[in-house]
């Protein structure tokens, strides 16, 4: 619909601007905070100062707080333990849940009703926090990254997503692929993920955030602050007023200024989200709807 | 089927063992006992519900409990409706670039980690913040609202708002999409202005959504979050950021009391189903599809 429908009467000014107006504040609310932060970490000590605070209008780009902000272990690290958990974490989601939701969307697959009365079962209910504590750690994973992966390897919802569009590809197509003699391997390898990408990628951006935003599990069994990933790492020098690991960089009797460091964090924790979020967004709607509809 | 296998075996493991290890609120946990904490789960001694009777003596207990109640109550009235108001409005944008557009701003945050937002509040709003000054520059004085335990609860839900509200826009813009549009062009033939039109065909044309939502939200009474409430304790206490989730964290792991904290967990379960039932058995009643149908 990107015309007016010709029975619909024009818009009044008054609507047109308010209705303007909502829109605007409502995008504005998201975009200030990220664009004053991001500006924030690449001010000089002068522009910070002369703003008194957080920075909202560039005057120059300075690296420095980034630059210092790398010279030292603690956030590269907390970065290299984020991308293990996430990308090995991804991995295996994905893999656990296009397998499984290619077998149940099969039908007069063994089982296949009571496995999936068994994944849809897991919206009403959590476990319960002690007794996932106590079987994470009875089975030994404590102090272990694993911690972060397996407990929420499998997320029911999206495995139901990809049931369902699984579920919407054409029987015909995989007939005709088993007739010329291709085992179930080979038609969810060469028929069923080629025509799946989109939602596998939107299903995949789902896992990788999870992981990457992880931080109650890191709380609960990781103990080592050199395991720490970096959301721990965020929040100990923002909401917890440890001092960001400053140093002066060569040539320079002073280093950056705090606060630039401190967005500097906040931003390299945004910024990997922000680079995939564009590719996989404009296919949300359809994964999730397919997902609630079924669900 | 051997595909399903292996992810029906971590659902096994990572769900349904710990639910069934909920028996632990039926005992006096003690981990000395055995080798490793699941020995000592089954080893521990039994006691019935006494676990239950020190819950239900404890005021802190309530405290949370009421602080979660209130918490749901304030974001049904002032979070819910909004998701709705947004995906209407947007709908109503004729440019679907420019729709698209706006929608990927708005889903942003959704894929923001508690840490990330709390941060972005307190750089904006917190006392050293961009907006805090701001005000200051003109002479006013702004109120630190981010420790402030008395305006916590709109705190929070300013919070569950920017985080959230564009991302539940999508369930609703999908069932807007869904309404047959010469719905309203025989209304606009007959007459109704643009207001009649929303109230008689936009509204009940996604009530069902609206109610199965409702049904969702009122199920997880009990569950307002985990993160947001334990990383905003130490700026406005417990008294007020204690909710149920951060009971049973506190009691059972930091205190090492898991018996006890296993019984506030499993109290909380055993009333979301209860809850959930009951809104679905009220939705059955006037017409509505609910979660599961009958």
């Amino acid at each position: 619909m990107s015309v007016r429908p010709v029975w619909e009467e024009k818009p009044t000014v008054v609507g047109q601007a308010g209705k303007s107006t909502l829109l605007f504040l409502v995008t504005a609310a998201v975009i200030i905070p990220l664009w004053s932060v991001i500006v924030t970490s690449l001010s000089s000590r002068e522009t910070i100062d002369r703003a008194g605070g957080m920075v909202f209008i560039p005057r120059g780009i300075d690296f420095s707080a980034y630059e210092s902000l790398f010279a030292t272990d603690r956030v590269t690290q907390a970065l290299w333990v984020s991308f293990i958990v996430t990308i090995g974490g991804t991995a295996l989601s994905i893999t656990l849940t296009v397998l499984a939701a290619y077998g149940l969307s099969r039908p007069g697959s063994m089982w296949h009703r009571t496995l999936l009365f068994l994944f849809l079962l897991t919206f009403l209910f959590g476990p319960g926090l002690i007794p996932s504590y106590l079987l994470v750690t009875g089975l030994g994973l404590k102090d272990n990254l694993l911690s972060l992966i397996l407990p929420t390897a499998v997320n029911a919802f999206n495995l139901i997503v990809l049931r369902a569009f699984f579920m919407n590809i054409p029987g015909e197509l995989i007939d005709s692929a088993r007739i010329d003699g291709a085992g179930e391997w080979r038609v969810l390898w060469q028929i069923v993920i080629p025509l799946s990408k989109a939602v596998i990628a939107v299903v995949a951006l789902f896992y990788a955030v999870g992981y990457w935003n992880s931080f109650f599990n890191a709380i609960l069994y990781l103990s080592d602050p050199a395991d720490h990933p970096i959301q721990l790492v965020l929040r100990s020098f923002i909401l917890q007023g440890q001092a960001p690991p400053g140093v002066s960089l060569p040539g320079t009797s002073v280093p950056p200024p705090t606060l630039a460091i401190k967005m500097a964090v906040v931003a390299v924790t945004v910024i990997p989200a922000l680079i995939v979020y564009p590719f996989v967004q404009k296919h949300f709607t359809k994964a999730v709807l397919t997902g609630a509809i079924k669900g | 089927m051997l595909m399903t296998a292996p992810a029906a075996g971590f659902l096994l493991l990572f769900h349904y063992v710990p639910t069934l290890g909920n028996f632990i609120a039926f005992k006096d946990y003690n981990p000395f006992l055995g080798d490793g904490p699941i020995e000592a789960m089954l080893l521990s001694d039994w006691v019935g519900f006494g676990n239950f009777q020190l819950l239900f003596e404890d005021p802190l207990f309530w405290d949370a409990v009421w602080n979660t109640l209130s918490i749901t109550a304030f974001q049904i009235v002032f979070y819910f409706p909004l998701p709705i108001a947004l995906a209407i409005l947007l709908h109503s944008v004729i440019s679907s670039r420019l729709r698209g557009l706006i929608q990927g701003v708005i889903y942003l945050p959704h894929f923001f980690s508690w840490v990330l937002v709390i941060t972005f509040f307190l750089m904006m709003l917190g006392g050293d913040g961009l907006f805090s000054h701001a005000l200051r520059d003109i002479g006013l004085t702004a109120p630190n609202i981010m420790t402030n335990p008395d305006t916590f609860i709109a705190l929070v839900t300013a919070e569950a708002v920017w985080k959230d509200a564009g991302w539940g826009t999508i369930i609703f813009l999908a069932a807007l999409s869904a309404i047959d549009p010469t719905l309203y062009e025989a209304a606009a033939a007959d007459g109704a202005s643009r207001w009649r039109r929303l109230w008689h065909i936009t509204l009940p044309g996604i009530r069902p959504v609206i109610v199965l939502l409702l049904i969702l939200r009122l199920g997880e009474a009990l569950s307002v979050g985990f993160e947001q409430f334990y990383l905003q304790r130490d700026a406005v206490g417990a008294g007020a950021a204690e909710v149920v989730d951060t009971f049973v964290y506190w009691q059972g792991i930091v205190t090492q009391n898991y018996g006890f904290g296993a019984a506030a967990g499993l109290f909380k379960g055993v009333i979301g189903l209860l809850l959930i039932y009951t809104a679905n058995r009220l939705a059955h009643r006037f017409g509505e599809q609910g979660v599961w149908s009958r």
